[in-house]
């Protein structure tokens, strides 16, 4: 697969596809969407740019080891249960913060819901790319 | 339509149950893949099927106004859809890997751990 | 607390172990078990004391000391509980030991054998007993013996009496070596001989009798009992005592004779006279002092000449002076001359025998062959090796340590002082027979002089019998061992039982464990197929009324699609046909998906859609193709299919035209937004209300990414062809 233009074609998609799973991801609360689908997008747009420019390229965009984003990922997942420990409520209540609260507004609301949520996000990612990165090189 | 829905679950595990039954290894895959889109479709039909109105809360309101589809079989076959791929790539792997390694993937020539008996 | 027991009293300590079972760790003490403890703890101490001589440099001693302490304590457990759950968890801790005490030294076959075989035997009668004991609980509503002696015609009143009897006597019949199931005891001689003194002698052996003494309030008194316990006790005593005079090993002799007191113990304890109750209990200490001293007497023979061989062994007296005497008063005891404790038991077992229920005269007469050739074998084990002058002594023997000569001594001299002054062991024997018979039947007093009467001249008769008996040893055991040697063996019959079982679950195994994944796969289908069929014929109605609502076009379409995807994959032989067939299956889930509001999952399933096409294309097509298949060739595999499909079908749509419960996906509705701030209830549910859940589910992606990658990562092997055999 040498074409320029499926390479060129590939990044563009690829930087799409992953600023678009970052808006799932955030608006999955109250839409369509969360932590799962964010990223399967995210490893969609990345095995895309894995078939074009081949998984070398594909793992240097990506600048970290897709098993270690897995493993972050479970771990900030942890941390958000923990959190809700912390607090003193059963482990993986959700806690939250809203900033600049208001009578009719919540304002910027921020949870260990969403904290969770991206946990969820990078292990699907980190999961899913080392899987794939894995079979396309020993194949 | 949860009539017609139970049918076509019906042939899928026929069909699934089918391929498993095979002796070629990818065939068995196939079969794999079709009984987990069974079970996943089971579970959602299980929930009943509501068209046309997602488990979604419009703004302003506490709680949705009309009946909405049920979510609980949604959560649940959601994670069953990412849990059956991690499956699905596991099994695949191990039959790629087999055949590297034992050069086959007709399973009854799959004899290492159970050798043929001397007669 | 002995006083407290002496002075009839119980004791009772409990606690609570499985209570929702009934199962406590409750400890009874009575004067059955205080005499089986202290017969336990005393024979114990002198047997440590002799065999940490005995074993003296062996290299496995500190594991010879462990086997003999744990089971030390399982057989005071056992004795001492009152749960008869905890009882059987320390009866099979007895067990257990005793296997490993057998086998001790390992590195003989006839000692791993004969350890499999004890083991065999009381495991299996011990599985029988926990039968037994959980009818027990079931039929009594409890597990405390104590409490079950206290119901009167609880368990003889029953209807299932007679399989509680049965499995129950299974269990104290292997332990306590009762014809046929004997075979066992004398191989069990393969262990050290401190061993066989303790465990096969003394105690182990025992707790089956305890057994029957401990159930005895609740199970005598039928002719069941009666009939089982004196048939099995008289002939297990005869025989044993017949065969006791064949063997030349004098150890086996001695294990002969044991065999022959669980016997006329057995035969004792089947009845429910004041009588045969006492000279049970007091031919149990009778036997358990004598013949502990004798097989140690044999060890310390073994151990100082290097034979135990009753051929070999003659006026070993002047060489050891000491073990002669033990020797002689243990012996003394066996043959039961007066005015040793033997006499008493004696004695009061002819008293017993007449006050039998049953058949008086059979059963003295039993008892009178038996004692016979007691004091014909004390000759040949105890008289002959060390007095007799009919061979000549072997060299250079010196007497034992004193360690190894405690033992037999104390235990002798017991005999005696019980003996002469019986008062003693009276306070020790009323409570025992208490605690078997009650206070209906009182002990009946130890005597040595009880005057003349019928016992006496048995006796006598005994005697005379015996020394006849002993006069014609060795013609007699030349005939026996003529006889012996052409009737089948219960050894023999053990050997092809055992060939039997290795070769049935062999075929067994063969016929199962295939090796062939097509008949695993098979077999699971069908029995899920047949379970599922027949819960859905037998407890439900069977097929459900459908009624075929208006169904949409796009409904229809979104089938089709779905039905033609299958179809693909089935009947293909391409893989990349098979592939596409599954990519179109996949697309029309999805659809199905947006159709009926599931917008999360119908994205979720494309995209994975997506991602399963991708890693196939990598990986399937380095496979080989597929093999030409069709209905026509499996046409058994597509009828099983079918029925499968069918059965599926009838479920979900009995399912779906029942009733469903939606009260938890109400308050998931309703408490999305106020509880948890969210709007998509199936987000808020993955994230919010099923966390835990769902960071199960994210570690299970994890870990099949990391299996993925270390099966990918790791070496092909190559071609092993040095595995193939």
């Amino acid at each position: 697969m040498n074409s320029v233009i499926l390479r060129a074609g590939a990044r563009l998609l690829a930087l799409l596809l992953v600023i678009f799973s970052i808006y799932m991801l955030l608006r999955g609360h109250n839409a369509p969407g969360g932590g799962f689908i964010g990223g399967l997008i995210a490893a969609t747009g990345f095995v895309v740019f894995a078939i074009a420019c081949g998984t070398e390229d594909a793992r240097r965009a990506l600048r970290f080891d897709p098993g270690s984003i897995a493993g972050a990922g479970l771990g900030i997942a942890l941390l958000a249960g923990i959190i809700a420990a912390i607090f003193g409520d059963n482990f993986f209540t959700g806690q939250w913060l809203f900033i600049n609260e208001t009578e009719d507004d919540k304002g910027i609301p921020l949870s260990t819901v969403l904290v969770f949520d991206i946990g969820v996000y990078l292990v699907v990612l980190g999961a899913v790319l080392s899987i794939t990165f894995a079979l396309e090189e020993s194949v | 339509m949860e009539q017609l829905l139970s049918l076509l679950i019906g042939v899928l595990v026929a069909a699934s149950v089918y391929l498993m039954l095979a002796r070629n290894l990818l065939r068995f895959l196939f079969g794999l893949i079709l009984l987990s889109n069974a079970a996943n479709l089971t579970i959602f039909v299980a929930g009943r099927l509501t068209p046309g109105a997602p488990p979604l809360i419009p703004d302003g309101v506490d709680a949705p106004v009309s009946e909405v589809a049920n979510a609980l079989p949604q959560a649940l076959v959601l994670t069953a859809i990412v849990i059956g791929f991690g499956l699905f790539a596991f099994a695949l792997v191990l039959a790629f890997r087999a055949y590297q390694s034992l050069g086959t993937l007709h399973t009854d020539e799959m004899r290492v751990a159970e050798p043929k008996e001397q007669k | 607390m002995i006083p407290t027991i002496t002075a009839g009293d119980t004791l009772r300590f409990v606690w609570e172990w499985v209570p929702s079972l009934g199962v406590n760790v409750s400890f009874y003490i009575d004067g059955l078990s205080l005499t089986f403890a202290l017969l336990i703890t005393g024979i114990g101490a002198l047997v440590m004391l002799y065999s940490a001589r005995y074993l003296a440099g062996h290299v496995h001693q500190a594991r010879f000391s462990f086997y003999l302490t744990s089971f030390m304590l399982a057989m005071i457990g056992l004795v001492t509980s009152d749960n008869l759950l905890a009882l059987f968890v320390f009866w099979e801790l007895t067990t257990i030991t005793s296997y490993l005490l057998i086998g001790f030294n390992h590195d003989a076959t006839k000692s791993r054998r004969s350890a499999l075989q004890a083991l065999l035997m009381t495991g299996v009668g011990g599985l029988a007993l926990l039968a037994g004991i959980i009818l027990i609980g079931t039929t009594a509503g409890t597990f405390e013996m104590s409490e079950i002696n206290a119901m009167p015609g609880v368990l003889t009143g029953s209807v299932m009496y007679l399989p509680i009897l049965l499995l129950v006597l299974a269990g104290a019949f292997t332990k306590s070596a009762q014809f046929p199931l004997h075979f066992w005891l004398p191989n069990a001689m393969a262990a050290p001989t401190p061993v066989s003194a303790y465990l096969h002698s003394a105690t182990m052996v025992k707790a089956g009798v305890y057994l029957l003494a401990r159930v005895h309030p609740s199970f005598a008194g039928t002719d069941v009992w009666l009939w089982t316990l004196t048939i099995a006790g008289a002939v297990t005593m005869v025989f044993a005592s017949v065969m006791a005079l064949r063997q030349t090993d004098l150890k086996l002799a001695l294990a002969y004779t044991t065999l022959m007191a669980l016997g006329a113990l057995t035969l004792l304890l089947g009845n429910e006279s004041g009588y045969t109750i006492t000279a049970a209990a007091t031919f149990l200490v009778v036997h358990s002092l004598y013949k502990a001293a004798l097989f140690l007497v044999v060890g310390i023979l073994d151990a100082q000449t290097g034979t135990r061989d009753a051929r070999q062994l003659f006026g070993m007296a002047r060489a050891m002076p000491i073990t002669a005497m033990a020797a002689g008063i243990a012996a003394l005891s066996m043959a039961g001359f007066p005015p040793f404790l033997g006499f008493i038991g004696k004695e009061l077992k002819y008293a017993g025998a007449l006050a039998v229920a049953s058949e008086p005269i059979l059963v003295a007469g039993a008892v009178l062959i038996s004692s016979a050739l007691m004091v014909a074998i004390a000759g040949i084990v105890s008289f002959r090796p060390f007095w007799s002058k009919s061979g000549t002594p072997i060299p250079d023997v010196k007497e034992a340590p004193w360690p190894m000569l405690v033992g037999p001594i104390i235990l002798a001299l017991l005999g005696a002082i019980f003996g002469i002054f019986p008062e003693t062991l009276q306070s020790i024997v009323t409570p025992t027979v208490a605690a078997i018979v009650g206070n209906a039947e009182p002990a009946k007093e130890l005597r040595l002089w009880a005057g003349v009467n019928l016992p006496l001249f048995l006796s006598i008769a005994t005697f005379v019998l015996g020394f006849l008996l002993y006069a014609y040893k060795v013609q007699l055991r030349d005939w026996l061992i003529g006889i012996t040697t052409r009737a089948p063996s219960f050894d023999n019959g053990w050997d092809r039982l055992m060939a039997g079982v290795a070769a049935g679950s062999k075929a067994l195994t063969r016929g199962i464990q295939t090796g062939v994944l097509k008949h695993y796969m098979y077999v699971t289908f069908a029995t899920a197929l047949v379970a599922l069929a027949f819960t859905l014929f037998t407890q439900t109605s069977g097929i459900p009324s459908v009624s075929w609502p208006q169904i949409a076009l796009w409904d229809w379409l979104v089938f089709l699609l779905v039905l033609l995807g299958t179809w693909l994959t089935v009947v293909t032989n391409s893989r990349i046909t098979a592939i596409a067939g599954l990519g179109v299956v996949g697309i029309g889930m999805a659809m199905i998906f947006i159709l009926f509001s599931a917008p999360d999952v119908a994205i979720t399933q494309l995209l994975v859609e997506t991602l399963v096409v991708v890693l196939f294309a990598a990986a399937a097509l380095k496979l080989p193709e597929l093999d030409k298949d069709s209905f026509g060739k499996r046409p058994f595999d597509a009828l099983l299919a079918l029925g499968f499909g069918v059965v599926t079908t009838i479920i979900l749509m009995k399912v779906t035209t029942g009733p469903i419960d939606r009260e938890l996906t109400t308050f998931f509705e309703t408490a999305s937004w106020p509880e948890a701030f969210g709007q998509n209830i199936v987000n808020v549910i993955l994230v919010d209300f099923r966390a835990l859940d769902t960071f199960g589910e994210i570690a299970v992606v994890l870990i099949a990414a990391i299996s993925i990658f270390a099966l990918l990562r790791a070496k092909p092997e190559p071609q092993a062809e040095e595995d193939q055999p």
